[in-house]
Parts: C-alpha cells; sequence; structure tokens
C-alpha cells in the first residue's frame, strides 16, 4: 500500500533539476544470468532493469569490445564464444572458443580475446576478425582467471586447482612463469598503471598483492567479518577505483563486499550486499559500483563515495558478470 | 489564552514528574537498547534479512528492529502513563486536575499530548545511541518521522488513558502488562518481519494484522525511510480517535467507569 513514494519523488526532481544544466550521463549495465541463459540490461541512474535478452547457454564472463559496440558473451554450456551487437542486441555469430569458456579478457589490439577454457586446461586465443584460433597454451588445472596488463605484454592466467598464477607473453604465446598463490585462485585484476596484479583465491579466502617485475607476493590480505564463519569468505571479483584509492572485493557467500584502502591494504569496511556476491563493476565515472549476487538473483549498487549499498535490484537466476557501457 | 494556561500546565507537570524520575529516562532506554545490542546479537543476520518494503537494500537485523524499539518506547510510555493515572486516582491528585473549569476532554488531551511530547523526545535520545552504535537511517529520515512518531504515542497514551478508566487498582496492573504490552509487542512486525510468522502459522499472522501497534510500527519504519504507508497510517489515525473517544466516555462522570467505580 505505498502509493506515494516521496522519496523517489524527491530523487527525480533532483534529477530532473540537475539535468537541466548538463546532461546526466546514463550509463547501461548488462548482467550474464548463469542459469537462466539471459542478459539483464540496467539503467545505471534509474536503477531499474530496462530489458532482458536471450543469449547462448550458461552465459558467465562478458567483456565490451573497446568502442562498445560488441559484447563478448562466454556461454559456457554452449562451448562458444558469442557476439552480440549492443545497438540491436542480437547476437551477430559465434567465435571458436575450445570448450567451456568462463572468463576472458580482451587485448588492448581490441582484438585478440583469451580465454580460460575450465575443462580442458588451455587458454585459447582467438582473433575476432578473422574469427580463428591463433594460439592455445597449455596452464594449470581449471583455468579460469584472466587479465591483460595495461600495456599489453602479459596475459595472466590463473587456475583453480594448480592454484598458480600463469604469466603468458603475448608476443610469444608462451607460458614464462608461475606464481603460487593460496588455494583456487580465482580472479585476477591489474592495477592502472600495471605495477601490480590482485589476485583472489576463493578458499584460500586472501588476497595477493603480485608484483609484476619480481612476479613475487609482496602483500597478502585477509578478511574477517564478526559473524560469519571464515569458510564463508570466499573472494572472488576485484575491481580497484581510478584514482587509487580503493579496492573492492566481492567474498562470495558471506554476502559481503570487502573496502580496502589501495595503498596500505588495510580493510576499511564490509558492505553487505546479496547471496553469494561474484563479480563486481563501476558505473557513473567510478561513482556507483555494482555487484552481482548469484544465489539471491539480484544486483547491488554501491555508492562508492559514501560506501554505502544504496539499492539491490532484481536480476535474473545466479548473475555471474557484469559489465558497464557509458 | 485559559485553555493555554491549563495545556502548559499540565505538560509542566508532566515535564517536571519525567525529570524528577530521571531513573524513568534510564529505564525507558535501557529496555530497547537491551533489545537493540543483546537480542540481535544473539539474533544476529550477518548475512543479511531478506528485502521488504520500504527497505531497498539487504539489511542486518539491528537495522530492522529499530522502529519496532522505538514503537516499544512508546507502547511502556503510554502504559506508564496509565499507571500514573491510576496513582493520581489514589492518591487524590487527580482530583485536583478535574476541578479545573476546563471541559474534561480538553484536560486528557492535554495530557495524552503531555505524554506524547515526552515519549517522542525519548525515541529521539534512543535513536542517538542507535546512530553511536553504527545503526543508521538517511538523515532527512529522522525529520519525517517525526508526525509517525507523535501519532504512534498519542494511540498508545490513548490506549494507556483507556485502560486506566478500567482499572480499579494499582496492583491490577500487571494485568496490564500481561495482557496488553507482551501481546501488542510480540504479536507485531516489531521484532520479526510478518511474512516469517506467516510462514509458521497463518492465523499468529492474521493476529498480528489486527493488531494497531503492528501498523504503527509500519507507519514508523517506512516514515524513516521517506516513505509513505497509507494503510498504516489509517488504521494508526483510526486507533488514535477511537481510543481518544473511548477515554473521554470512560472518564465521563454521567457514563463512564469512573462514576461506576465511585458507585459500587
Amino acid at each position: 500500500m505505498n502509493l506515494f513514494n516521496v522519496n523517489r519523488f524527491a530523487k527525480l526532481t533532483m534529477v530532473s533539476l540537475l539535468a537541466l544544466p548538463a546532461a546526466v550521463q546514463a550509463e547501461t549495465a548488462y548482467v550474464s544470468n548463469e542459469k537462466s541463459d539471459t542478459l539483464t540490461i540496467i539503467d545505471t541512474d534509474s536503477l531499474e532493469v530496462t530489458n532482458t535478452v536471450d543469449v547462448g547457454m550458461r552465459p558467465r564472463g562478458i567483456i565490451f569490445s573497446q568502442d562498445y559496440k560488441y559484447l563478448y558473451i562466454c556461454a559456457s554450456e554452449s562451448d562458444a564464444v558469442q557476439v552480440m551487437d549492443v545497438a540491436t542486441n542480437r547476437i551477430l555469430h559465434n567465435l571458436p572458443s575450445g570448450e567451456d569458456p568462463e572468463q576472458f579478457a580482451l587485448h588492448p589490439n581490441n582484438r585478440h580475446l583469451y580465454i580460460a577454457n575450465e575443462d580442458s586446461a588451455v587458454v585459447t586465443v582467438v582473433d575476432t576478425e578473422s574469427r580463428t584460433v591463433i594460439a592455445q597454451i597449455d596452464v594449470g588445472i581449471e583455468p579460469e582467471g584472466m587479465a591483460v596488463s595495461p600495456d599489453g605484454k602479459w596475459v595472466i592466467n590463473t587456475s583453480e586447482t594448480t592454484n598458480m598464477l600463469h604469466w603468458i607473453d603475448t608476443s610469444t604465446h608462451e607460458l614464462v612463469d608461475n606464481t603460487l598463490v593460496d588455494q583456487r585462485p580465482r580472479h585476477v585484476e591489474f592495477s592502472k598503471d600495471g605495477s601490480l596484479v590482485w589476485a583472489s583465491a576463493e578458499i584460500g579466502g586472501t588476497v595477493a598483492i603480485v608484483d609484476t617485475t619480481t612476479r613475487q607476493i609482496n602483500h597478502t590480505i585477509r578478511f574477517k567479518i564478526p559473524g560469519v564463519h571464515r569458510d564463508k569468505i570466499q573472494p572472488v571479483g576485484i575491481k580497484l577505483t581510478d584514482d587509487g584509492k580503493y579496492a573492492f572485493i566481492a567474498l562470495g557467500p558471506a554476502n559481503h563486499v570487502a573496502v580496502v584502502d589501495a595503498k596500505t591494504y588495510e580493510v576499511l569496511d564490509y558492505l553487505l550486499v546479496g547471496r553469494r556476491v561474484w563479480q563486481l563493476a563501476f558505473a557513473d565515472n567510478h561513482s556507483k559500483l555494482l555487484t552481482t549476487n548469484g544465489v539471491s538473483g539480484d544486483v547491488s549498487v554501491i555508492d562508492v563515495n559514501k560506501l554505502k549499498v544504496v539499492k539491490t535490484i532484481k536480476a535474473g537466476r545466479y548473475p555471474w558478470g557484469v559489465v558497464v557501457k557509458p | 489564552m485559559a485553555y493555554f494556561t491549563c495545556f502548559t500546565g499540565i505538560l509542566i507537570r508532566e515535564l517536571l514528574r519525567f525529570w524528577q524520575q530521571r531513573s524513568r529516562l534510564i529505564s525507558a532506554l535501557v529496555r530497547p537498547l537491551l533489545w537493540l545490542v543483546v537480542f540481535a546479537a544473539g539474533f544476529r543476520a550477518a548475512l543479511g534479512v531478506a528485502i521488504i518494503p520500504p527497505y531497498e537494500t539487504y539489511i542486518t537485523y539491528e537495522v530492522y528492529i529499530v522502529p519496532g524499539l522505538a514503537g516499544v518506547i512508546m507502547l511502556f510510555n503510554g502504559m506508564q502513563s496509565s499507571l500514573s493515572m491510576v496513582y493520581d486516582r489514589e492518591m487524590g491528585s487527580m482530583k485536583v486536575l478535574l476541578t479545573s473549569p476546563m471541559p474534561r476532554s480538553f484536560l486528557l488531551v492535554s495530557k495524552l499530548l503531555a505524554g506524547a511530547f515526552i515519549s517522542t523526545l525519548q525515541v529521539y535520545a534512543f535513536f542517538a545511541i542507535a546512530w553511536l552504535l553504527d545503526v543508521q537511517a538517511e538523515p532527512i529520515g529522522y525529520l519525517v518521522v517525526l508526525p509517525a512518531l507523535v501519532l504512534t504515542a498519542l494511540m498508545l497514551g490513548a490506549l494507556g488513558l483507556l485502560l486506566s478508566s478500567f482499572i480499579k487498582q494499582l496492583e491490577n496492573f500487571a494485568g496490564v502488562m500481561n495482557f496488553v504490552v507482551f501481546p501488542m509487542f510480540f504479536l507485531s512486525s516489531a521484532l520479526y518481519p510478518l511474512w516469517k510468522m506467516q510462514e509458521s502459522s497463518e492465523w499468529l499472522y492474521q493476529l498480528c494484522l489486527f493488531n494497531p501497534f503492528t501498523h504503527a510500527v509500519e507507519l514508523i519504519r517506512f516514515a524513516m525511510y521517506s516513505q509513505f504507508n497509507a494503510q498504516a497510517l489509517a488504521v494508526t489515525l483510526g486507533c488514535t480517535l477511537a481510543f481518544i473517544g473511548l477515554a473521554i466516555w470512560g472518564y465521563d462522570p454521567k457514563r463512564g467507569m469512573v462514576r461506576r467505580k465511585v458507585g459500587g
């Protein structure tokens, strides 16, 4: 019986007042729903779902081309990377991807996709223009996390069972070095200048900060939330703010996102979000952070300046990945 | 003017009485704080309470019970004022009040308003402590909630007044606790969302819906998040008017309970 929503009215008035002098840049978030085989599209200004699009089976990792014209989707159970035309929300074609693609990363040349094939212990390199596989690199068991360094020289892949970061030279497509980290590394993220790599270990419950020149662990971050059992703290998604102030780390079934000081590595706060928080993405010029909450089937929105959760939006079943288009 | 003098007189008397019983403030605050700090710790939902309106995201249990505990402060205050009416009657100070030339209904409503004022002050003291304990709402919510608090305080004060017209002796007050305060408190949405109640028992859920305290708590809860709940307002306002009407009737020497008591 909520006839009149004062809060929303106030917000709308504020928005319309602000919109007059300088148009508010509304961005669009795309969320992959692992179990409903769809993408949920969210307007990051109104924080409402605007569309739901059917895609291939078990969509997980998603990533935009640099011009935001195409969205690449790892359709794990279709054994393909799908290419979606962002303007029409239509799937244009599939790229060869190897078996069970889960996560991937796009090289700064906007051409090469590095795809982790969970079941076959390889990383597949696909040319998105010629739509061919140009290399396959053997890595550890259950490859998962993927990141390309900002200068494009290095690709890092994590293997969940071998517990290593694999350093791949992009000029030769050879595995050059490995860094042993804690159990079940899930995700890697380069710092903006490329000097550090943040790697989350799901079962180890830690995040390792690795120096990219020595390839050694500099620091290990541990987490502790009062009232939550240690086993439930399973770090997965990581995002760093561009200004180098904060790191946000999704803690899986602990239902919290950790806020970490990106300079001192001190955990500043834990923010309560939905159940089994998985991946993260910034929106609206790093003023908002979106989280996918798999078990509760929703997306939480964090105000980055206030470090508060402002809203949780219903998505499809088991939201997995999230990316934002300006 | 005479009305104003009379009203300020009653207000000052209530304030004085409250000031002289400073322990009352402490006990009024200790009770909800025990729930907030101790009970909520035992019930701790660090992994979040499911989203229900007016909340827009997951919350901890502490955040959930704050509006209910604000209601509880006012519930106990309402009953306390009922107790003080019975006490005044036994001690004879009520006779002094009732000899005033002002209409009795005016005297009773003045007393209610004075009581509501004190209740609301106590709730804000509780909100301040909860804020320090990091259980916080949006700042604007604390302003929006004010009319909801005043209305709730009036409703519960009127209920207390109504009850006091029935209670013949101070000793009977324990009955009020058993048959009014606790059922109203536990059969409401103050401590748990009603969908949880519905999951375990449909008829308990229906009882909760019949409880005006549930609606008062929901009115406060929605207002704290700058939202308006029309059903909660309708029920709370309706009950307030009904309780005030009945209380005035109960204190009417020609018809009400007081006369019957004196006669018997």
